[in-house]
């Protein structure tokens, strides 16, 4: 589990689109003893280049060598810290249990989010949100009184404004 | 030109300049070494008795020389026997590309014969590693594979090269040897307030590693210590830059360094830190290493900075470019009062004392410096051996005192030496300085060095026991011995002479003295063991995460 009494860096890697090249990452963040808490990776806009975005929580020593350990691996072309200005945004989808009487609530919740209902059952609802990562750490608190079946986040992904 | 992956393989590492190769085959390089016996002419290739020992061959020739070692194993077992030798290169950022072999690409990943993921198994402890699965990558990667083992902070990289790719013919473009890059840049202004801060210092150290030697630094190195009257301190990496009669060499530091030394960096106000990491056997304790001290570093990666040691200005560059710009901005000055305090606290310090009768290891070593010139490569393995090589030996050359500093790997010598002794040729006197718990770990390159008729000495310092362990288990852990006293009762000459060798047996200086002598005159190896009590300890020491008000400068016994 990460340290969460640290505050949240996000780290924007851009990589060369090679075998195992996300191995090499996240075996030197292993290596080196640095947390993960979520971390995506694509295509970018050239095919050659995967954007790999890393979000932590850790000590400013720790960010700087994460940078700086990142950036001598071969394959790495650019590393960044997003700055608290930057687009960042994660995907969730939630199953939570559900019933006639319950139902009306939820639909609330969600309509108040902005979440969409993608699959509904008569047992459970499945929901869908995408927004900033404090947009869904607040939508998830609205269901500490119903009971939450499965739930999966993308972990952010990020881009810088200029 | 149209050639096979295995002509490619061979016309690339002549074009990269390379005429040495250590190796080992097997299945799946059978190609590439069918190919290597065409080629004998332009490429000698060494065949060791295990993998790991032609790693450590491959480093031994990169360390002497400077020069980019070679080493190719098969796949599977070939391939990891090399990864010992490869994080040895690694942790002292050593040059060296290694070639593995693996089964056909559409073998991999179905744990075919002899199948190992190398690549993944390498990763972190190379520079770079690659496997190439399309024949028209094969030229350009081992390029790039040099390319990047010689650049920045040199280290090893890893090529892995399938069995069908050695076999499957493309079009061969042949190329310049690849030029490693040189970094010539530096932060002007962190340099100018480096100059300004070791200028104004009234008791300044210098603290220096191995980067001065990758760097080839040692001239302007020296010319800063004397420009501003500066003593400095060396980490084992740097043995044999300074001379030993210097007055501003402080000698060796950290762990079993001298008492003047570490005092001297406990005291100091500003350090300046050259191609040196503050690894945890030089800051024993990182918080309060050079607790009154500014500190100043110098380094090619930046990843050093700050990294073990916070410290308040950094330059990141080439040793040798950073410290010449650095001479000329740094003003003269003389300490007077901090070198008579050093002179003061030198007189403290650590001295063996000489016995009669018994064999004493710094007696043995200042017996090897007095008989071998002082020309000699010395090649430690790891352990109290290597900490007396470190503090004893004299008159050592930069490039001549080759040790596993970050890794410490016992067994890293005798390949090591081999390589040396190859690479410098038989005319060059090469001393292997083992101990017994280190030489059994890879004795077996006797045989590589009796096939290659090499005239390397192995002098075996034979306290029975694993010694540095013990000394260990004797300070810290209340004399419980536990498996570090086998038993062992190997005939040192008759082994040798098992494998064709030569060898000797000492008790006595005297008998030293004859056996080494006889030694010098022989053609090929030669293996001296000298029986020392196995109560020696390697003094002074401080032990981990302390500081130099626990060093420990006298031997329970002795006192």
């Amino acid at each position: 589990m990460a340290e969460k009494t640290y505050p949240r860096s996000v780290i924007s890697i851009l990589v060369e689109n090679h075998y195992g090249v996300l191995a090499r990452i996240s075996s030197m963040f292993n290596r080196r003893s640095f947390n993960i808490d979520a971390i995506t990776a694509s295509e970018t806009i050239d095919p050659g280049i995967t954007r790999i975005t890393i979000t932590v929580h850790c000590d400013q020593s720790t960010l700087k060598q994460m940078l700086l350990q990142t950036e001598r691996l071969e394959e790495v072309k650019q590393v960044f810290l997003l700055d608290n200005n930057s687009l960042q945004r994660e995907l969730l989808l939630i199953k939570v249990e559900s019933d006639p009487v319950k139902l009306p609530a939820l639909r609330d919740i969600a309509g108040v989010y902005n979440a969409k209902i993608i699959d509904l059952s008569p047992e459970s609802l499945v929901m869908e949100l995408t927004g900033k990562p404090e947009k869904i750490d607040g939508f998830l608190k609205m269901f500490g009184n119903y009971n939450v079946l499965e739930m999966c986040r993308t972990g952010i992904t990020a881009l810088n404004r200029v | 030109m149209k050639l096979t992956g295995s002509e490619i393989f061979v016309e690339v590492l002549v074009e990269q300049g390379v005429d040495t190769l250590f190796g080992y085959p097997g299945g799946a390089v059978l190609n590439l070494y069918d190919e290597l016996y065409r080629n004998q002419d332009r490429i000698h290739h060494y065949m060791s008795a295990h993998e790991q020992g032609a790693s450590h061959a491959a480093d031994g020739y990169a360390r002497a020389t400077g020069k980019t070692g070679v080493v190719l194993a098969t796949s599977g077992p070939g391939a990891t026997n090399l990864v010992t030798g490869i994080a040895t290169a690694y942790m002292d950022s050593v040059p060296m590309v290694a070639f593995t072999g693996n089964v056909g690409t559409g073998g991999l990943g179905k744990d075919s014969f002899q199948e190992a993921y190398i690549e993944g198994i390498t990763m972190p402890i190379t520079k770079h590693n690659y496997t190439v699965r399309r024949i028209e990558d094969l030229a350009d990667t081992m390029r790039e594979a040099f390319r990047i083992a010689q650049s920045g902070r040199k280290g090893p990289v890893l090529v892995d090269i399938p069995k069908d790719i050695s076999a499957a013919v493309t079009e061969f473009e042949p190329k310049e040897p690849v030029r490693p890059e040189v970094i010539d840049t530096y932060d002007t202004e962190q340099l100018k307030k480096a100059a300004e801060l070791l200028g104004s210092a009234k008791r300044p150290v210098i603290y220096f590693g191995g980067g001065v030697i990758s760097s080839e630094a040692e001239e302007p190195l020296k010319a800063v210590m004397e420009k501003a009257d500066i003593p400095a301190t060396w980490t084992l990496m740097a043995k044999g830059i300074l001379d030993d009669e210097d007055p501003l060499n402080l000698g060796l530091i950290g762990m079993h360094g001298k008492f003047v030394s570490n005092k001297a960096i406990d005291s100091a106000d500003v350090i300046l830190a050259v191609g040196t990491r503050f690894s945890d056997r030089v800051a024993l304790n990182p918080a309060k290493f050079a607790r009154s001290a500014k500190i100043i570093q110098f380094d090619i990666d930046a990843s050093e900075v700050d990294k073990n040691v916070e410290v308040d200005c950094s330059v990141v560059g080439d040793a040798n470019v950073v410290l010449r710009a650095f001479l000329e901005l740094l003003p003269e000055a003389d300490h007077t009062e901090w070198h008579k305090q050093i002179t003061e606290w030198k007189e403290k310090d650590y001295r063996p004392y000489d016995s009669e009768t018994a064999l004493k290891p710094h007696q043995i070593l200042q017996k090897v410096c007095e008989l071998s010139g002082d020309d000699s490569i010395y090649v430690t393995d790891v352990g109290q051996h290597q900490m007396w090589a470190a503090q004893y030996l004299t008159h050592v050359k930069p490039r001549h005192f080759l040790t596993s500093g970050g890794l410490g790997t016992m067994g890293y010598g005798y390949g090591a030496a081999i390589g040396a002794q190859i690479a410098k040729g038989k005319e060059q006197r090469v001393i292997h300085l083992t101990g017994d718990g280190s030489f059994h770990m890879n004795l077996n390159e006797g045989v590589t060095a009796v096939s290659y008729d090499l005239p390397v000495i192995t002098v075996i310092f034979n306290n029975q026991v694993l010694g540095m362990v013990r000394q260990w288990q004797t300070l810290l852990y209340g004399k419980r011995y536990s498996s570090t006293d086998p038993h062992r009762k190997t005939n040192y000459v008759k082994l040798a002479e098992g494998f064709g060798a030569k060898g000797w047996h000492c008790e006595t200086l005297q008998e030293f003295e004859e056996a080494f002598k006889e030694a010098l005159n022989n053609p090929g190896p030669s293996w001296i063991e000298c029986v020392i009590d196995k109560d020696e300890k390697v003094l002074p020491m401080i032990p981990a995460g302390a500081t130099i008000e626990d060093i420990i400068l006298a031997d329970g016994k002795e006192a």
